[in-house]
């Protein structure tokens, strides 16, 4: 297994303005780590800060401080344009709301996974829909699958191009328990086959129970719950 | 994959895409239709002088002279003498003079009586001479015969040997018949000059039918002059000699600039249509503007996606940039459609109605900043959504937050 982690974070703090002028902490993580093939579940309840976490691993958000590295690669410091492409190359991302684009077909969404890394390639696209089971259907329209087909379009395109991190924030939010089931032992199985490491944020018990390691959310992150959002 | 979001992306809103892209069109066929039209047709009047640089009639209007002896439309000033034709075609600057007749008509079709000289190698544009088409001759001087222009053939039906009485006047009155019988003798080549629209019969075929003033017999109603090649000061020498030491007869020099000042004459009217056609490509800017601001908000959470997926700001721009430059070039190549329309039906109208040769496709500068302008104007209406799509917070835009 490669030495490097394909996750680090250390000393990340994150905060929002209020409306009162100062700054309210959502995240205040000492360390957090997740080797190359990992596998992990984080667990927590609405408004905790998973997607925030989420977003400042893919480098959407930026934190106060500290340090993210994906894959050895220092997230923070980047400038936007380089954390831009390694989002495109590195990480594949898996919304609770599959985040299809409505006009284009499965096969061009997924197409779009690969578009800003290593370059929009039909026949990669069409593979990465194989291993989700919906070649059959590349050319039909989000509207024109069902949610459970929607998130598996949404999986292959986050698998593309091969990220060493797959991250899914709440992925199943949007399906029944069924195709939620399915899904989750899609990206374990899709992540495995590809050697990526797996981050699943969700508060779905059902989820978690698929994982062999799950860290609560609510332990890791060390900012005191505040009042209003208990 | 650029292409294939913007063409998506127009696909997705298409009642807006296409209101937008008939507005660019609108506007641009108007912008090339009233700079082409305008310059194009005052060419083409200009081209379809005939061959001749002036011409000489009774004291009058200049223009009326040159429309009337030239374009066949209106009627003459007035008439001149035999002996002011000979005089003139004596002159040593003079290489042709044809003198003309009219002032009878079949069904609206004008009569112009004209001497032999015509179909002896004159020139109507540079060695294109007026002949007649094959199977015909040229009228016999003394004879009830004719030569007929080519659209008025087609528009009479006519062919050889066809016969016919005239009417008196220039306007079509059924109960003006002359009893003359006259034969049609030859068909006109095409020349695409006004010359196509009438009967050309012999001078003495309209000089002498009953009903004329037999003291008027030998009157013209003018002649066309052609100077010879680098005869520069003929024009000016008739010029003086005519409009401004004589007081009966009028020179009508230079034919362009007199055609040049009837189309100065309708310059207002040139300009309201300028003005519109540039308020239509304003408001086909807005449209575009619209079409793409609610299309770049209906699709905030796409273009956030996009940014998740790794897209670089820059690429959002060119997205929406390219949204409205498709616009643009859809409206355009759509105004181009608009404009052939137009064009056709300018060209029709002025062939069948003037007999001059409108050429739509003839090299004119809107041809380029047309298409400029209302490119510019539609990538110009995509700055600020582009710039809003550059702004956009991807985690807004992927919100809510968990």
């Amino acid at each position: 297994m490669d030495a490097t982690p394909a996750l680090l974070i250390q000393d990340l703090l994150k905060s929002y303005p209020t409306p009162s002028g100062g700054r309210a902490e959502v995240l205040r993580l000492p360390r957090f780590q997740l080797e190359a093939g990992q596998q992990l579940a984080l667990r927590g309840e609405s408004g905790l800060g998973k997607t925030t976490l989420m977003h400042i691993i893919a480098g959407i958000l930026e934190p106060d401080s500290g340090l993210v590295a994906v894959g050895g690669t220092q997230v923070t410091g980047l400038s936007e344009a380089r954390r831009d492409r390694l989002r495109a190359e590195r990480i594949g991302y898996v919304f609770q709301t599959f985040n299809l684009l409505q006009g284009l077909s499965a096969l061009e969404n997924v197409m779009l996974g690969l578009a800003f890394g290593k370059g929009a390639e039909p026949g990669t696209a069409m593979a990465a829909l194989e291993r989700v089971g919906l070649a059959d259907r590349a050319h039909h329209l989000p509207r024109q699958l069902s949610t459970g087909q929607q998130q598996r379009v949404a999986v292959a395109r986050a698998l593309a191009n091969r990220p060493c991190l797959i991250l899914a924030d709440e992925p199943t939010g949007n399906l029944d328990a069924a195709r939620g089931r399915k899904i989750v032992e899609l990206l374990r199985e899709s992540a495995a086959s590809l050697g990526s490491a797996l981050l699943v944020a969700s508060h779905d018990p059902e989820v978690l129970a698929a994982f062999d390691q799950v860290i609560d959310l609510a332990e890791l992150n060390q900012v005191a719950p505040r009042e209003e959002e208990v | 994959m650029l292409f294939l979001l913007i063409r998506r992306g127009l696909r997705q809103h298409l009642v807006s895409t296409a209101v937008a892209v008939l507005l660019v069109a609108l506007g641009m066929g108007l912008v090339v239709s009233v700079w082409v039209v305008r310059a194009e047709a005052e060419q083409s009047f200009t081209r379809s002088a005939s061959g001749f640089d002036a011409v000489l009639g009774a004291r009058g209007s200049k223009l009326q002279l040159v429309l009337n002896g030239l374009f066949h439309q209106e009627a003459s000033p007035g008439n001149i003498t035999a002996e002011d034709y000979l005089q003139v075609k004596a002159l040593p600057m003079v290489d042709r003079a044809i003198p003309i007749v009219v002032g009878d008509n079949f069904r609206g079709v004008r009569l112009v009586g004209v001497s032999d000289d015509f179909f002896q190698n004159l020139e109507y544009a540079p060695d294109h001479v007026y002949t007649v088409e094959p199977g015909g001759r040229p009228f016999q001087v003394e004879q009830k015969e004719a030569v007929v222009g080519s659209l008025a053939a087609h528009q009479l039906g006519w062919s050889i040997g066809t016969t016919f009485h005239p009417f008196h006047g220039l306007d079509y009155n059924p109960d003006a018949q002359h009893s003359e019988i006259f034969t049609v003798v030859g068909l006109l080549a095409p020349t695409n000059t006004p010359a196509d629209r009438v009967i050309w019969v012999p001078l003495e075929g309209v000089q002498k039918l009953g009903g004329h003033d037999p003291a008027a017999f030998t009157d013209l109603s003018a002649v066309l002059i052609r100077f010879k090649p680098g005869a520069k000061a003929a024009g000016l020498m008739l010029d003086t000699r005519y409009n401004r030491q004589g007081k009966r007869l009028t020179l009508a020099w230079p034919v362009a600039s007199i055609l040049g000042d009837l189309f100065a004459k309708f310059s207002w009217f040139e300009q309201a249509l300028q003005a519109l056609a540039y308020m239509v490509a304003v408001v086909a800017g807005a449209s575009v503007f619209s079409s793409v601001y609610s299309s770049m908000s209906a699709r905030k959470r796409d273009l956030a996606i996009l940014r998740a997926l790794g897209a670089h700001r820059g690429f959002l721009i060119a997205a929406v940039l390219g949204e409205s430059a498709g616009i643009g070039l859809l409206g355009c190549a759509l105004g181009f459609g608009l404009y052939a329309v137009i064009a056709a039906t300018v060209q029709e109208i002025l062939r069948t109605r003037i007999g001059v040769l409108f050429e739509p496709w003839a090299w004119n500068p809107v041809m380029v900043w047309g298409p400029l302008l209302m490119l510019g104007l539609s990538v110009g209406a995509g700055v600020l959504p582009a710039w809003r799509a550059y702004r956009l917070s991807v985690a807004e835009g992927l919100s809510p937050l968990s």
